[in-house]
């Protein structure tokens, strides 16, 4: 509107308080620059979008988009968003510095053990899951954008091409080319859709597959043509490449991958709990096949392929997510049986009323002390199987499809503590335990389940049976 | 500072003392009266009144169709709300009925403007409710900013960098930045008789110093509002509607 802004930084430079230091990347929409800020040691990263003439207008777009999206993100799976600079002096965005190696820096080293992308890939899914609880889609879900961190957890960074619930989408109004990256994308991304978390799971479930594979499973297109087959050609699966690959991951992948977002996982917190319970995941046609489809039922979706953007799913995006991850901690002993039933009534419940939902059955095996080899001891051994057996007799009247469920049975010295542990590491969004009316027990131990509920970062539902007194 | 826009009142006294209460809590430092304070309602002379004793103490207001519609022909309106009119004009008393009519059909604020309806010609009282008719009403004005009502369903435009006009319906509770490289125009919803479907009462709050809108609902005494409305004689379905929100 005003003066012209300017385009970049230099070193040296000091804007709002913040001296740049170094130059660390030039990319095509922006660049990127270390600053301190004076009196403190920390470090901090500047983004500067590229708006001098003939730049990609849809820089400024994305700029805006991103400038809007990142102070309204926290947690550990994004940059800390710092400040951000008036568009008529000076745009930019400070964050935090993070101390991650992007995952494109791997790709040298590809293909990576199959455990070691599920590891990779269920942290990645992990942070997707966050950042859409927190109403983003990210829409560019690939190896540059995600920074892997010496603990092990991911950070996803470039929020340029993500939507946000509560916000405008400006890239969706400005533009009729997809923006995205090529190998990546979901195909309905292609087709203009802006506001599905699940494009996101395809464009993990690529990313795993290039990482498995050491190849992109649509190639690199770069025309609308290009990117539009990956509506009807399905990719050669892995077991083609490397026949001794895991059918299990196979199975996830492929799933991530499939054209129509519902037949993906329901949300990106059970992508991340089926990469790390290899297993219990359930194998069919889909985990062990070696080729891919044959001409005719290609040549059926291509003639089926939607032209242009197919209706918006009603629950693209939603903070309560249809899909929850219940955990149920059940009591095996004869005595809890009235409470048992009473908590299989509630998980009956909830699970016909959300059909998407799945279910973690826990059972806590409390061990005197935790010794090295308990593993090789047959009685525990023995003791943990029979707990297994006891969980999967629980659940036997639920009638669920074993796609649904899956069983633990968690050896710890403390049981409370190994349910909260569970619930964290899973995402958990709803336990279900029993409580006893009234126990010595209890009063002498302390209550598993007031500790849950006290502690637990999710819903906590306590059964009881009225009426009964036990110990 | 956090401007309160409140418009399409309509003589609805629960749903605007709601609405004020809520404002004043959320820290509101001025208030802007986007139109449309009479008609449909039973309470015309207190919500009157008491926008003109708040003008006293900064508020800004400008008019709508229905307060202009007093005392002049009203041949574009709906049965109804034609009743409601002459109703209206006879139980006004004298100092709200001239309060009305000194409003003045825009104001400018700064970089904002304050209108009931369409700025390109505010006497018309056109809806803007979709990307055609926001983008008139963008182009004949300067402001970097536009607030109107008149449509009673909160709505936001925006004018991006090629030139083209963005829509938005905003959650109630989110704030939307509305960046200073931009034009934009929001339309508030109504206070007194909100049309999508949900019976809170529609307001929103303006940020100048991070340019912040943010569209709020609050729930109201609905069965008092409109137990008032059939006590007065008024139509059965302006009394009606206001618990379907419609």
């Amino acid at each position: 509107m005003s003066a012209r802004p300017r385009s970049r930084p230099a070193i040296g430079d000091e804007i709002d308080g913040f001296r740049v230091l170094n130059c660390l990347h030039v990319g095509g929409m922006a660049t990127l620059w270390t600053v301190e800020r004076s009196g403190s040691p920390a470090r901090y990263l500047m983004k500067v979008p590229r708006l001098g003439e003939g730049e990609d207008p849809a820089a400024i777009v994305s700029f805006e988009m991103e400038q809007m999206i990142m102070p309204r993100l926290s947690g550990p799976h994004v940059p800390k968003f710092i400040a951000a600079g008036d568009f008529e002096v000076l745009p930019y965005i400070v964050m935090d510095l993070v101390e991650g190696v992007p995952l494109s820096q791997r790709l040298a080293q590809l293909p990576l053990r199959p455990d070691e992308v599920a590891r990779i890939g269920s942290q990645i899914a992990i942070a997707l899951d966050d950042v859409h609880r927190q109403q983003v889609v990210h829409l560019d879900v690939k190896p540059g954008n995600i920074l892997l961190c010496p603990s092990g957890e991911v950070v996803l960074v470039d929020f340029g091409l993500s939507t946000h619930a509560a916000l405008p989408d400006l890239m969706e109004e400005e533009f009729r080319l997809p923006y995205g990256s090529a190998p990546y994308m979901a195909p309905e991304q292609v087709l203009g859709e802006r506001r599905d978390p699940a494009s996101d799971l395809f464009a993990l479930g690529a990313v795993m597959y290039h990482l498995a594979t050491d190849r992109t499973p649509f190639g690199d297109p770069q025309r609308m043509a290009g990117l539009r087959r990956r509506l009807w050609r399905d990719p050669v699966p892995p077991r083609q490449l490397d026949p001794d690959f895991p059918p299990w991951l196979q199975d996830t992948i492929l799933r991530c991958l499939s054209v129509d977002p519902a037949e993906r996982h329901p949300t990106a917190a059970q992508l991340a709990f089926d990469l790390s319970h290899p297993q219990q995941s359930v194998s069919g046609d889909r985990a062990t096949k070696m080729h891919a489809d044959g001409p005719f039922a290609v040549f059926r979706r291509r003639l089926a392929a939607p032209k242009s953007k197919p209706p918006r799913r009603s629950n693209a995006v939603s903070i309560a997510s249809p899909a929850p991850i219940l955990a149920v901690a059940v009591d095996l002993d004869e005595g809890s049986a009235t409470i048992a039933a009473s908590m299989r009534m509630q998980v009956a419940r909830i699970l016909r009323t959300m059909p998407q939902a799945r279910l973690a059955c826990l059972n806590v095996l409390k061990i005197a002390r935790l010794t090295i080899d308990t593993a090789l001891d047959d009685e525990s051994r023995n003791k943990h199987v029979q707990r297994l057996v006891g969980l999967r007799h629980w659940a036997a009247e639920l009638q669920l499809d074993p796609s649904r469920v899956t069983f633990h049975v968690l050896e710890a010295t403390a049981p409370a503590d190994a349910i909260l542990e569970y619930i964290a590491a899973n995402r958990v969004d709803h336990v279900i335990l029993g409580a006893r009316a009234k126990s010595i027990r209890k009063s002498l131990l302390g209550s598993v389940s007031a500790a849950v509920a006290a502690q637990a970062p999710c819903t906590v539902t306590i059964a009881r049976s009225r009426g009964t007194y036990e110990d | 500072m956090r401007i309160a826009l409140m418009g399409d009142i309509h003589s609805n006294r629960e749903a605007f003392s709601a609405c004020l209460a809520h404002a004043s809590e959320c820290g509101a430092d001025r208030y802007v009266f986007l139109g449309d304070y009479v008609g449909y309602g039973a309470d015309p002379n207190w919500v009157v009144n008491r926008i003109a004793e708040l003008t006293t103490e900064g508020a800004i207001a400008v008019a709508g169709n229905h307060d202009r519609a007093i005392g002049i022909e009203r041949s574009r309106m709906n049965a109804a709300a034609g009743m409601a009119i002459e109703w209206t004009a006879s139980q006004l008393d004298r100092t709200a009925a001239e309060f009305l009519s000194t409003l003045p059909l825009t104001i400018e604020d700064e970089d904002r403007l304050y209108v009931h309806a369409d700025a390109s010609r505010p006497g018309d009282w056109i809806y803007v409710d979709e990307t055609a008719s926001a983008a008139a009403s963008l182009g004949a004005t300067r402001q970097r900013v536009t607030f109107c009502g008149h449509v009673h369903v909160p709505m936001l435009f925006g004018i991006t960098a090629t030139q083209k006009i963005l829509s938005f319906a905003p959650l109630a509770g989110s704030p939307v930045p509305l960046l200073r490289q931009r034009r934009w125009l929001a339309v508030v919803g109504s206070v007194g008789q909100p049309r999508d479907r949900n019976s809170a009462a529609a307001y929103a709050i303006y940020d100048t110093s991070t340019c912040e809108f943010k569209s709020l609902r609050v729930p109201y005494d609905v069965e008092t509002a409109a137990g008032k409305i059939r006590a007065a004689g008024l139509p059965e379905s302006l009394a009606a509607r206001l618990s379907l929100g419609r």
